[in-house]
């Protein structure tokens, strides 16, 4: 029984290898071809560099204009992660606070959101009317819109459990609503509040979708939207394509190493409950 | 103080407002404007009835195949993720020496850009210099070697499979964590009475995974119905539309300025989602609403 019980556990740390080495070589092979040649990046192998070549980043931060890119989708993201993170918790306050038809109704009706479509061709003329096409301020309002839905949802899961005696106690030491929030309940989230905007962050520096619709300048581009034009521009330099995609990928796979713990227990939260 | 003054509306107003504009508008202007021949070569939008509606069910035209290839994608990926996302976390939850590299590892691919995966599977997938073909050669099996990508016959299966290699690790991660939320003492009665490990399976885990599979199934399907950076990257709906989603066709008519036809096929979308969204809603909220 001990014998057969430690093989299945062998054959299982096997399994997890092999699982783990299937999503890893894609990345490897990225970053090994990241630093090769011009000559030796023809074909994409697993091999080492010959020599490591760091040049190839010098070009593509100048020929790909990451620098650019990259403070816009640092703007973006940034500013819609703010906005989102502050609506959205407000949202979240006042419809778990208010569980009477309206509130519920309205609840629903945002959370709704997260099924809904959109319809991108409807939306290039409400972007018109409202003059934000191809405008800064336009994209963060489109991706603030895109991600409100899921952040009202996941914070209204963790509002819920904030006691409402404490507001009845905060409200008899005379604190008005604005107070309330500010001063007892948005501090008492803070866990919740940076899960939801690194997800938010995340969802928000790779999407590509919205500026391939509304952005038209390529100086207003994000870095997916960069990366995806590179790649056209260069088919055949694969040392310099991995370089551009490896250097686009760098925030999001330090984002992902330093915040983990917040990804993957934000994302479990809204799921695993039963 | 009375709750309509300690909670008002106005803190929720921002978000409604940005929601209501951006999202639920569009949708809903976009259906109107589905009944006319709004596009870029003329400055006056005329009402045609169903036109374009007749347009999209028709015969003369592949809209039946986009939509077909999107619901295919869905079954295909929803199943295949779920599946194997349950059978890894199955195995995987306990006694795995590493575990939190590994799960890091499998977790990882959900939070790059689904369109720099797109455009890395590109590279791996090339016939010529692609490292799957030459790691066929290598080991000699020159004869499974395809044309990936521009195969009219395996491309969107390709499509679907870097899609599966991208979802698998992220429902395998919700499972495990829903596995080890388990009482151990479930386990530990059953085994008292006796019970195998299947009827453990049948009777404990899986019930007790019934939520987060649901949940995970729901944001799947909304995902493959979604889809549009993934098959962008890959074979922007080549060769010859074989791989072509409702959303691939609707970029295609935006940027022709097909507008009129871009926003049928959006609106299709928008009242197919409105109507299930109801009972998606219900399995995302279930436990919030019986609170």
């Amino acid at each position: 029984m001990q014998t057969k019980k430690k093989a299945i556990n062998f054959m299982k740390n096997i399994l997890a290898w092999l699982i783990s080495l299937i999503m890893l070589i894609p990345l490897v092979l990225i970053i090994v071809n990241a630093f090769k040649s011009d000559a030796e990046a023809l074909t994409l192998t697993l091999s080492l560099p010959k020599e490591w070549t760091f040049s190839n980043f010098v070009t593509v931060i100048e020929k790909g204009k990451l620098l650019q890119s990259f403070l816009n989708s640092l703007l973006y993201a940034g500013c819609a992660t703010i906005i989102v993170v502050l609506f959205g918790s407000m949202a979240a306050y006042i419809f778990s606070r208010r569980r009477d038809r309206t509130g519920n109704a309205a609840y629903m009706y945002m959370v709704l959101g997260i099924v809904i479509p959109i319809n991108y061709v409807a939306l290039m003329k409400v972007m018109q009317v409202t003059h934000l096409n191809n405008s800064v301020p336009g994209i963060i309002l489109l991706y603030t819109a895109t991600q409100l839905p899921f952040t009202v949802f996941l914070l209204y899961g963790f509002v819920s459990k904030i006691p409402v005696d404490l507001d009845e106690a905060a409200v008899i030491d005379g604190c008005g609503p604005v107070r309330l929030f500010f001063g007892i309940i948005f501090p008492m989230m803070r866990s919740s509040i940076v899960t939801a905007a690194v997800l938010c962050f995340l969802n928000t520096w790779n999407e590509f979708v919205m500026p391939l619709y509304f952005l038209n300048s390529s100086e207003k581009w994000p870095m997916t939207l960069a990366v995806y034009n590179f790649f056209g521009q260069y088919e055949k330099s694969w040392n310099l394509i991995c370089a551009d995609i490896l250097l686009t990928c760098l925030p999001v796979i330090i984002m992902y190493l330093s915040c983990q713990k917040y990804i993957v227990g934000g994302q479990t939260e809204g799921a695993v409950k039963g | 103080m009375k709750k309509s003054k300690l909670y008002p509306w106005y803190f929720a107003a921002g978000a409604i407002i940005i929601y209501t504009t951006l999202c639920v508008i569009p949708g809903i202007i976009g259906i109107g404007y589905a009944f006319t021949d709004w596009s870029a070569y003329s400055k006056e939008i005329h009402f045609v009835g169903w036109e374009n509606f007749k347009k999209l069910f028709s015969a003369d035209t592949n809209y039946m195949k986009y939509i077909t290839n999107t619901l295919l994608f869905t079954a295909v990926t929803t199943v295949a993720k779920s599946g194997l996302g349950l059978l890894f976390a199955l195995a995987l939850s306990k006694n795995i020496k590493l575990k939190n590299f590994h799960r890091g590892v499998m977790y990882m691919p959900s939070v790059l850009s689904i369109l720099i995966i797109g455009l890395v599977f590109t590279s791996i997938l090339n016939p010529k210099v692609g490292i799957l073909n030459q790691t066929l050669r290598t080991v000699g099996l020159d004869s499974m070697t395809q044309q990936w990508l521009t195969n009219p016959k395996i491309a969107f299966w390709s499509v679907m499979a870097v899609d599966i290699w991208r979802g698998t690790g992220y429902i395998m991660t919700m499972l495990i964590v829903g596995i080890l939320a388990i009482p151990q003492v479930y386990y530990e009665a059953a085994g008292i009475d006796g019970a195998s490990g299947w009827n453990k399976f049948i009777h404990i885990t899986l019930p007790m995974l019934k939520q987060t599979l649901a949940v995970t199934i729901v944001l799947n399907v909304l995902y493959g119905m979604k889809v549009f950076d993934m098959v962008y990257a890959l074979t922007n709906g080549g060769p010859g539309h074989t791989t072509e989603v409702m959303y691939t066709a609707v970029f295609k008519q935006f940027s022709q300025g097909l507008y009129a036809e871009g926003t049928t096929i959006s609106s299709v979308m928008f009242i197919i989602m409105v109507v299930t969204g109801f009972f998606m809603i219900k399995v995302l909220t279930k436990d919030e609403v019986q609170e």
